[in-house]
């Protein structure tokens, strides 16, 4: 396994130049993450209204994994029903590994419909790497089960 | 100091990751072993093993002996005035919750403090933190300077008459700093304080002679010395051990055991209750044979010699940033340090893939991140057995780094 799968430009671009970084002045939905060993943090903010996610917003510090997971997630949802969501964060997790793929993914490209999130797929061959990429996900998930 | 020889006897040392030789750069968190130490504790589980102080028949007076043996050579190790003043830990972090809850928690109350510096490990800040909140004692804190060591220009104004503890790090885990022991043991001394010296990274790379430093404790662990985990030893000037309370309670540590009190067996025993890890004690004084047969003064040497080459060779990689003195006479082998915008974690994971392993993050000490503003730090460490060769593949692995994240 390469290192050039894992630190894909896709990664670092979205590292170094976070999508939607900051903070809403008005969430309905908060969530705070972080990786305590590692030191990674992330916070998002979401705005929702009829069930769908009109706003979103990241803030964070940590490598370049979690980062341009959270960035690429952020620039992702905006747009998308929560249960659209629900089913992306799905398969993100299925891309990490962390949860068994659904059927409707093809096993051999699992992430082809997710878009640039497909870049985090590198991240499947470097294990205590993967819990970088996840934590914007799992975030996400305490965000949309949270209040603001 | 014959290196080769050294390596050989680490057999670790041998293997590869997708035929990258281990090139192993984290000896500040745990060090190596050599086949002199795990012959040791095999050698006891095989032909000795029994449990200690309790058995009538020989075959645990073997082990007792081989027990008490290997406090005596940790005794010699660090010039105690005796063996009972060195008590058996599970590392340096027992060692120092044991002080702050043995002697602590017994002779602090409101308004006194208890003085920690901004550089230590959370080993040597949150036993102390806990203890506060039994006594009412408050901490204050020594900064440190623009060259990264314990600001003694500050004593002063710090170690006030209310101060009943000073301790701090006799060696930075971040940034490699030799802590000034004479200063501060002597300024606590003048207000009546006991000096306690985190010295996790300080005895496993200087000789150290507890007598001459005139500290009231000294804590440190044995898996950072080349002995197992799960051991280590806080040596205590005998006065002052008589007046520590045992913090934990069981058998061994008694005299006698009454339905409602009971009274307590000598120092050192009354502080180690229950079964001690008697295997890992033998395994320490034979770590404690190893380094005394090289010699620490040449291990001293040595690390200095391949420290002096790394500071060398990564002040010469561009936008690298060095958190630590550059001038070894006053530093360990532990070196901090920053690759442009590239976090530690994602440099960490670069260089593993080219063997070389240096350790990444907060290194448990999060009010020293804060003080460099920086979420955490890269840390290559040295120890007895890394060459200048492992430098040079580290520095190559640092330029590939910047390759891989573009660094122009």
């Amino acid at each position: 396994m390469s290192l050039d799968d894992l630190y894909r430009q896709v990664i670092l671009d979205h590292y170094r130049n976070p999508r939607r970084a900051g903070h809403l002045d008005h969430p309905d939905h908060h969530a705070d993450g972080q990786n305590p060993l590692c030191g990674d943090e992330i916070s998002i903010d979401l705005a929702i209204t009829n069930g769908t996610v009109i706003d979103a917003a990241i803030l964070g510090r940590g490598c370049s994994i979690s980062q341009a997971s959270a960035s690429m997630m952020a620039d992702r949802i905006v747009g998308m029903t929560v249960d659209d969501v629900e089913t992306l964060t799905h398969r993100v997790k299925a891309l990490l590994d962390i949860e068994e793929g659904d059927p409707g993914v093809d096993p051999e490209r699992p992430g082809a419909a997710l878009g640039d999130i497909e870049a985090l797929a590198g991240v499947r061959r470097f294990p205590v790497r993967v819990k970088c990429a996840d934590l914007p996900w799992t975030t996400l998930e305490q965000a949309l089960s949270a209040s603001g | 100091m014959d290196l080769s020889r050294v390596r050989s006897d680490f057999p670790i040392l041998e293997r590869r990751f997708d035929g990258h030789p281990l090139v192993y750069l984290d000896s500040a968190a745990t060090t190596q072993k050599p086949v002199q130490v795990l012959d040791a504790v095999e050698d006891y589980y095989r032909n000795h093993n029994a449990n200690v102080h309790r058995g009538a028949y020989r075959l645990a007076q073997e082990a007792t002996e081989m027990y008490e043996a290997a406090r005596t050579k940790v005794a010699r190790f660090i010039n105690a005035a005796s063996p009972n003043e060195v008590i058996f830990t599970r590392g340096t972090t027992a060692g120092i919750n044991h002080l702050a809850y043995g002697w602590g928690l017994y002779h602090l109350k409101p308004g006194d403090r208890i003085v920690l510096t901004t550089l230590e490990h959370h080993a040597n800040v949150v036993p102390w933190q806990l203890i506060t909140r039994h006594t009412g004692a408050e901490l204050a804190y020594l900064p440190i300077t623009k060259d990264f060591l314990i600001d003694t220009s500050r004593v002063a104004d710090v170690i006030d008459e209310r101060t009943k503890v000073v301790a701090f790090s006799g060696m930075s885990n971040v940034l490699g700093s030799i802590g000034p022991i004479a200063e501060l043991v002597a300024a606590a001394r003048a207000v009546g304080a006991i000096s306690v010296i985190d010295a996790a990274q300080l005895v496993p790379h200087m000789a150290t002679d507890v007598q001459a430093m005139g500290a009231d404790f000294v804590a440190f662990g044995a898996h950072k010395m080349l002995g197992p985990t799960g051991i280590g030893a806080l040596w205590g000037r005998m006065e002052r051990l008589v007046e520590m309370e045992p913090a934990e309670g069981g058998g061994e540590m008694i005299r006698d055991v009454d339905l409602y009190e009971s009274t307590w067996a000598d120092v050192p025993h009354k502080f180690e209750a229950g079964t001690p890890p008697i295997a890992q004690a033998i395994g320490f004084g034979a770590a404690i044979d190893y380094l005394t047969a090289i010699g620490m003064d040449a291990v001293r040497a040595h690390e200095m010699d391949v420290t002096a080459y790394a500071l060398e060779r990564l002040s010469e990689v561009p936008d690298l940033t060095i958190y630590g003195p550059m001038d070894p006479e006053v530093r360990g082998g532990a070196v901090s340090f920053t690759l442009a915008d590239i976090h530690p974690h994602d440099l960490a994971t670069i260089l593993d893939q080219s063997a070389v392993t240096v350790r990444a993050g907060h290194h448990c000490a999060k009010p020293l991140m804060k003080v460099l503003d920086v979420p955490a730090t890269a840390r290559a460490s040295f120890y007895v057995y890394n060459e200048r060769r492992e430098v040079d593949l580290l520095i190559e692995a640092l330029h590939e780094a910047r390759r891989l994240f573009g660094v122009a």
